[in-house]
């Protein structure tokens, strides 16, 4: 019995030191492995993985966000702004009534694969994008969709005329762009990430264009998954799938100022309590869009939180199609008289929300402070419902759960109020709550089965037809109205050549719509993003596209 | 032998092509659809039924279910509509990743449940009788999420001793090699990377452990009472056998029959269990994989997701058989 206990005894003691040792040099590997380049890497916690790498065939901000470190594009956005400034063009110039637009091109500017970007690589990315075939690609392509209209050969449902003609290389530093008609999105739609600039040599080497269908799901080719290259400040070095986590490396030759960091990662964390957690354990950076209610723990943990100025419109939908009474302008004036917008900013929305009188945050062209106002009055609401005869008025209110936007951080407690404020006036209102993806969408934008609903919408850039166009633009579901005062007045400023005429012409669109008043314009609110206290350099910007090569650490 | 285990297999099939139909046409009743999650918030309802026709989406059910099932038999599960991978692949690279966390909590959940099951028996009614099935009591009753929330806070957020979340540093550039990252590190002798792992698998299996664990305690605990009280037992003691010999050749041997088919429901139900344990912990594995898939109505990888969970089941339960008919010979007869 002795002996063996011995035995036991002195091989548990060898276990426990082979182990201790063990322990010991990984504690040593695992400082040394961490400990000189701390400062040298930024790691950004993401909600959610890309689609893909490939800007072209993307349309959400988690894609976007590393694309838009390893790209640029023609046009860009002042740091901060929505104001357009140079990109890989230095000018753009328009002629021929805005159908043609002429570029000038920085000089010496190279992808990351080492090829020159000049008037041949703009073309052949213009020329790719519309010539893209399968109607897999063109339903990836939502961007390109929305800005151009169509492509080479329609297929699936998309039948646009297609607004792109052709593109020219008038030499090296000129690239000529020729369209079949004029479109008010532009020169800012040349800024979005989606119309990235790509290397035409890694294009044809990884396959760019094949994307194809694998049972209910599209499957992209190697460009668009290991091998983007553009000419931004980082470039792709991996996408660690197992442990959810890309990781960007400096660009030497940026033709630009060079990022500060040598390595960008993004750590893919979904679930918001998870980044916060992460964000004061010290493991990540920083996150995008914090929730509100956080805003004041994260600052007293020393955190910063910086507040963009805000680029996205809240409103009250209606929709006239299932109730008579609600096509009296009157009783949608009443509604929105109901409504105090300025309690509903106070109680419900981040700092910085402010309340809103039509559907243009006020950095966009086309805001006017001459829109006829319908500002919180109760007893003007009850006699407007009166004379109207809907002193008896019932609605069915749908509100989306299971969702959170930078424009509405708690959809259901905003509902409320809004929901009393209605009751206030003798407004009968059934709540019918639905998950955003799991029917709410639907039964609001494709059948229309509301009277009232809660939505709302965040620009892409500066340009009011990415908000009221897309909104009033045309007969919808959503709003189930057909006013040609309201279309023609959109239309029309949509086909102004000149930002001053546009302009002008949008105000006056603003004030139409606030005369009919097709939904009620209730907020704007700026979406925060935290970083530690030791990050700078960070520039919030109202697009919440940033960019990271001028942030350093520690 | 072999033969019960065939029969068992072949009962299977006609099991799981019914959970096949029950699944497939479950998500496609579900409101909402992967076009609409698809194409964000700027798609028109155009745009979504354009998608949903060249998804063939708009199609009857039972036609996309018998292309479903066409392309299963040739074992394409198609890709997944969230990140273009196949489904397959996919699957491949959780697995690792919850394996990995569901031994390291049965691990700790057996390892850590039967010494203090039976001690608990052979201490009954004392202090570390009920100081044990009080902890319990609180292992079973506190949610997954709130514990794995709990145990961030303290561990990671003010004591700063072990990570907070994810299978590894970011910083660490290891080599991937199986999938399981801390058998990684040992395979290419990035032992940094290994202890990393570790240290990252603490927290969330102790999390995901809780509940095993308090079923193992109280059910080892019952059982060796019950087995104590059995003749065989006094026979034993009759037989002039020492202590040591009784608890361990007969009172432990008997009593873990009921714990073994214990321990066969829990493997099964933690993968129940990982769905959240992985969500608080970011843990990339098959639990993440089908919380993403729900949000987004993945339809291809939540099919095969959630007929993978039921071939486990049904695989976890042929095993608990099987053990059953090694450990009581009298179940082969039956």
């Amino acid at each position: 019995m002795l002996p063996t206990r011995a035995v036991g005894l002195r091989r548990i003691a060898l276990i426990g030191l082979a182990g201790a040792l063990a322990v010991t040099t990984a504690a040593c590997a695992s400082e040394r492995g961490s400990g000189d380049s701390a400062s040298d890497t930024f790691i950004f916690g993401a909600a959610g993985a890309p689609k893909n790498f490939d800007p072209i065939f993307n349309d959400d901000g988690e894609s976007f966000r590393p694309a838009r470190q390893m790209f640029d594009t023609l046009v860009t956005y002042k740091p901060g702004t929505t104001e357009l400034e140079g990109g890989l063009a230095t000018a753009w110039t328009p002629s021929n009534g805005n159908t043609t637009w002429t570029f000038t091109l920085r000089q010496g500017v190279k992808f990351h694969d080492g090829t020159p970007f000049n008037a041949a690589a703009v073309c052949f990315n213009f020329e790719r994008w519309f010539t893209m075939k399968g109607a897999a690609a063109q339903s990836q392509m939502i961007y390109y969709g929305d800005v151009f209209e169509g492509f080479k050969t329609n297929e699936g449902d998309i039948s646009g005329e297609p607004v792109y003609k052709s593109c020219e290389a008038k030499d090296d530093g000129t690239a000529v762009l020729n369209l079949n008609k004029a479109k008010g999105a532009f020169p800012d739609a040349f800024g979005l990430t989606s119309l990235s600039m790509s290397s035409p040599d890694a294009l044809k080497k990884y396959d760019a264009d094949n994307v194809t269908q694998s049972g209910e799901a599209f499957s992209y080719p190697p460009y668009a998954t290991d091998h983007p290259t553009g000419t931004g400040p980082y470039k792709f070095d991996s996408f660690d799938k197992a442990n959810n986590t890309i990781t960007l490396v400096r660009n030497d030759d940026y033709w630009g100022e060079k990022a500060k960091t040598a390595k960008l990662i993004f750590k893919i964390i979904p679930d918001e309590n998870a980044r916060k957690q992460e964000l004061a354990a010290g493991t990540i950076d920083g996150y995008d869009f914090p929730s509100p209610a956080d805003y004041n723990s994260l600052k007293d943990a020393g955190d910063q939180v910086l507040i963009r100025p805000a680029f996205n419109i809240l409103y009250l939908g209606i929709n006239q199609k299932n109730n008579p009474k609600l096509q009296d302008v009157r009783v949608r004036k009443a509604i929105e008289y109901a409504i105090n917008k300025d309690q509903l900013v106070r109680n419900r929305l981040p700092e910085g929300a402010y309340a809103q009188d039509q559907f243009l945050p006020n950095n966009v062209p086309g805001y006017t402070p001459a829109v006829e106002k319908h500002s919180y009055d109760a007893d003007m609401a009850r006699q407007l419902l009166a004379e109207a005869g809907a002193s008896d008025l019932t609605l069915n209110f749908y509100v989306p759960t299971e969702v959170t936007r930078p424009y509405m951080p708690n959809p259901v407690d905003i509902a409320a109020a809004v929901t009393d404020d209605l009751k206030a006036v003798g407004i009968k209102v059934n709540v019918i709550q639905e998950p955003w993806n799991g029917g709410f969408k639907d039964s609001v934008q494709k059948i229309g089965k509301h009277d009232l609903h809660l939505l709302g919408w965040t620009g892409d850039y500066a340009d009011p037809s990415n908000f009221v166009g897309t909104f009033f633009g045309r007969p919808k579901a959503e709003f189930g109205f057909d006013n040609p005062q309201v279309f023609d007045a959109l239309s029309t400023a949509d086909a102004q050549t000149t930002p001053e005429t546009k302009k002008t012409a949008y105000e006056n669109a603003s004030v139409v719509i606030s005369q009919y008043v097709p939904a009620v314009p209730l907020s704007s609110s700026p979406p925060g993003i935290v970083v530690r206290s030791d990050v700078q350099g960070l520039i919030p910007t109202p697009l919440t596209d940033e960019r990271f090569y001028t942030v350093t650490k520690g | 032998m072999l033969r019960f285990v065939i029969r068992r297999l072949l009962q299977a099939i006609p099991t799981l092509l019914v959970l096949s139909i029950l699944v497939f046409a479950w998500l496609r009743l579900l409101p909402g659809g992967p076009a609409t999650a698809l194409l964000g918030d700027k798609a028109t309802p155009e745009k979504i039924a354009s998608l949903n026709s060249v998804l063939g989406l708009d199609q009857p059910i039972p036609v996309q279910y018998f292309k479903f099932l066409g392309r299963v038999v040739t074992g394409d599960f198609g890709a997944s509509l969230v990140s273009g991978d196949t489904v397959l692949a996919e699957i491949g690279r959780a697995l690792p990743a919850t394996i990995e966390l569901s031994v390291a909590a049965l691990v700790l959940a057996i390892g850590f449940g039967i010494p203090m099951g039976y001690l608990a028996a052979r201490y009954r009614g004392r202090f570390l009788d009920n100081a044990t099935v009080l902890t319990t009591l609180v292992g079973v009753a506190v949610p997954v999420f709130f514990f794995g929330v709990l145990l961030k806070y303290v561990f990671a957020q003010k004591l700063g001793i072990l990570p907070p979340s994810g299978r590894q540093d970011v910083t660490i550039d290891a080599t991937h090699v199986t999938g399981f990252f801390t058998l990684d590190g040992l395979l290419t002798g990035e032992l940094d990377a290994t202890w990393d792992a570790i240290k990252h698998l603490i927290l969330p299996g102790i999390a995901l452990a809780s509940i095993p664990f308090a079923v193992i305690v109280r059910i080892t605990r019952a059982s060796v009472l019950d087995v104590q009280q059995e003749d065989f037992v006094r026979t034993a003691e009759s037989k002039g056998l020492t202590t040591a010999t009784i608890r361990q050749r007969h009172v432990l041997r008997n009593a873990l029959l009921p714990v073994s088919t214990t321990i066969g429901l829990q493997t099964g139900l933690l993968l129940a269990g990982a769905v959240l344990t992985e969500k608080v912990f970011n843990w990339n594995g098959l639990g993440s994989l089908l919380a993403q898939g729900i949000e987004r109505r993945d339809y291809p990888r939540l099919q095969a997701l959630l007929l993978l969970a039921a071939l486990v089941y049904v695989i976890v339960n042929l095993l608990v058989d099987i053990s059953y008919a090694i450990i009581d010979p009298r179940v082969r007869v039956r």
